[in-house]
């Protein structure tokens, strides 16, 4: 299931301001990849360059490759749904579908793209998300009530059961746990470390305890100036970074002496 | 009357310092009110002694000036000159919303007060068929309106509604602007134009002088159109972009996302403006004078011959009431009547909408 990405020389841009310059990284799979980095420095941008939901934004475009196993997701030929439908995301705000129940909030993956499921799986699938996004319990007896109508952290661990749901080979978090209280993040994070058993995981955060209890892999990025590009200063294991870093930059931002 | 209450000394006007907080003396509740219904009183006073006999368009002019400035000038002699100028705005747009409702009021009371005489079953059951005078009704001018509006909801929704998404999720640059800028002004443009130009188009075709119910439903359509555009273009901008994404992330398509996630979270308020629409179609007259025609008969066929709504019935039970004329008359006010009550009718249709299918919270 889980799959390796590699990602050399990649530059995103928005129009013609150049957001994020030469990354070369690569993904291990079954792992937790956190990113961490100052506000604007091209964090989220990068991370939605992994599934091309930067394109989405007019103007956006990108140039480099990510190669997810052998293939790569810039090419000609390769369909950005299909890419999506392999790469999950969580966004920062949780955002269900408000038109929508809890039950079918869930299934709305297999659902909009029309793919035909007996309602015995259906109800296997919601079960299984649910609990795999340890929500099951709060709700399985609620499962017709709108999915606006819970907490803060339920809509997101709603929103992630969602995302897990289409079984997704690599799984995207964009600052998942900003909006939430310590104990709805700790359920996320528990959460993570059970889904690195399938997925590849990629996380940006803001919360450095979080990066270094959850992440096997750490990326710091940087910028060096207003309007200048953000860049990846420094990639490697999580007890490195927070431990003995490479790079003078990566230990000021980490020890706070940042700027 | 303005003596009842109390003036302060002019030399200290408002505040009296004695705690932290500065406390002011206030008129009694209602003295605003009483002032400026005084102003009103001396207005319309002034205005019979300077014409010799009641005038209503004079009162209300002397009045309201005579009014505001009372209460100015009391407030800001006992309370002080903030609270002035607050009691000034306040009378000022209190005001403003009073004579706006004047016309709207006289013109609900006359339409009933004229409109209810022939408001009877033989209006609803007859057309003008053979009839001289006295009886007959507008069953032929009902139906024709129902089935004109509803050709014309039949070739503006769609249109109108995929535009509006073409304008949203598809336009970019240069084109979504210049199209923009279109439709603002056709939703300006005056709807006899709209007639001559279904009038126009239809000649080419079948000739000059046709007249098609058919006709009338395009004429309006281009009326049309371009307003149920605009208002699902803005109900469209609404729904949060997060929602989108959400969609996109799961590998879900463009137009899937836009037919199961963008429409079913803005259905309330496609469904109020396409209702707001077709109330702001309904009661055009000049368009459908030219393109449908007048008849007396029932004609259920807008692909045949010609057809009569209620605002052209009304307008020719106005013109051409027949002799003796006041039956005529009587019958173009209850057309009117009928005309408002369908408006309305559609309103109310259109705030059910937007009640039903908002999207619910469950809290």
């Amino acid at each position: 299931m889980a799959k390796r990405i590699d990602v050399s020389d990649l530059d995103i841009f928005y129009g013609n301001f150049k957001a994020v310059e030469g990354v070369n990284v690569s993904i291990e799979p079954r792992s937790i990849t956190a990113l961490i980095g100052p506000s604007g420095c091209g964090k989220s941008t990068f991370l939605r360059s992994l599934n091309r939901m930067h394109e989405v934004i007019p103007g956006a475009r990108v140039e480099g490759k990510v190669v997810i196993d052998g293939q790569d997701l810039y090419g000609a030929d390769v369909d950005p749904v299909d890419v999506r439908r392999q790469i999950g995301m969580v966004f920062q705000r949780p955002n269900p579908f408000p038109t929508m129940s809890i039950y079918d909030n869930v299934v709305a993956g297999v659902r909009l793209n029309s793919t035909r499921m007996r309602k015995s799986d259906l109800d296997d699938l919601v079960e299984r998300s649910l609990k795999g996004a340890n929500l099951w319990n709060e709700v399985k007896d609620r499962l017709n009530r709108p999915g606006s109508g819970l907490s803060g952290g339920q809509q997101q661990r709603l929103c992630i059961a969602r995302a897990i749901a289409v079984e997704p080979e690599v799984l995207l978090m964009d600052e998942p746990c900003s909006a939430l209280d310590p104990i709805s993040t700790l359920a996320i994070e528990d959460l993570m470390t059970e889904l690195k058993e399938q997925f590849t995981i990629v996380i940006v955060t803001h919360n450095m305890q979080q990066a270094a209890r959850v992440s096997t892999s750490t990326g710091f990025f940087n910028l060096s100036g207003v309007g200048q590009p953000g860049r990846l200063i420094e990639f490697n294991p999580t007890e490195k970074i927070f431990s003995n870093p490479e790079e003078k930059a990566t230990e000021d931002y980490i020890s706070g002496r940042f700027g | 009357m303005s003596t009842e209450t109390p003036l302060a000394p002019a030399a200290s006007p408002g505040a009296t310092s004695a705690g932290p907080v500065r406390t002011q003396r206030r008129l009694p509740r209602f003295a605003a009110t009483a002032l400026f219904v005084a102003g009103v009183v001396v207005g319309a006073l002034l205005a019979a002694l300077t014409t010799g006999r009641l005038n209503i368009a004079l009162t209300v002019i002397y009045g309201v000036i005579l009014g505001t400035l009372a209460v100015y000038l009391v407030s800001r002699s006992v309370e002080g000159r903030r609270k002035a100028t607050d009691r000034l705005v306040t009378t000022v747009v209190t005001s403003a919303f009073a004579i706006a409702m004047v016309p709207l009021v006289s013109l609900l009371y006359t339409v009933l007060d004229n409109g209810l005489n022939r408001f009877d079953s033989q209006f609803f059951n007859s057309s003008m068929l053979g009839v001289v005078g006295e009886g007959g009704g507008a069953y032929h001018a009902i139906l024709g309106t129902v089935i004109i509006t509803a050709l014309t909801t039949l070739i503006s929704v769609p249109i109108g509604l995929l535009a509006a998404i073409y304008l949203v999720e598809y336009g970019t640059g240069r084109l979504k602007k210049v199209l923009t800028f279109f439709v603002d002004v056709m939703t300006g443009i005056p709807s006899i134009v709209a007639g001559l130009f279904a009038f126009a188009l239809f000649a080419l075709f079948f000739g000059p002088g046709v007249r098609l119910g058919a006709m009338g439903a395009v004429a309006l359509a281009v009326l049309m159109i371009p307003v149920v555009v605009r208002s699902a273009e803005e109900v469209l901008k609404l729904v949060p972009n997060e929602l989108r994404e959400a969609s996109y992330a799961l590998g879900v398509p463009k137009w899937r996302t836009i037919l199961k996630v963008v429409i079913p979270t803005s259905i309330a308020g496609l469904g109020t403006g396409v209702t707001l629409a077709i109330a702001r179609v309904i009661g055009e007259t000049a368009p459908l004078l030219v393109t449908t025609g007048f008849v007396n008969g029932t004609n259920l066929n807008p692909f045949d011959g010609r057809m009569t709504a209620l605002p052209v019935f009304s307008y020719y039970q106005l013109t051409q009431p027949g002799v003796p004329p006041e039956f005529g008359i009587e019958r173009a006010w209850t057309a009117a009547l009928v005309l408002i009550m369908l408006v309305m009718a559609l309103n109310v249709v259109a705030r059910l909408i937007s009640r039903l299918f908002a999207p619910k919270t469950g809290r």
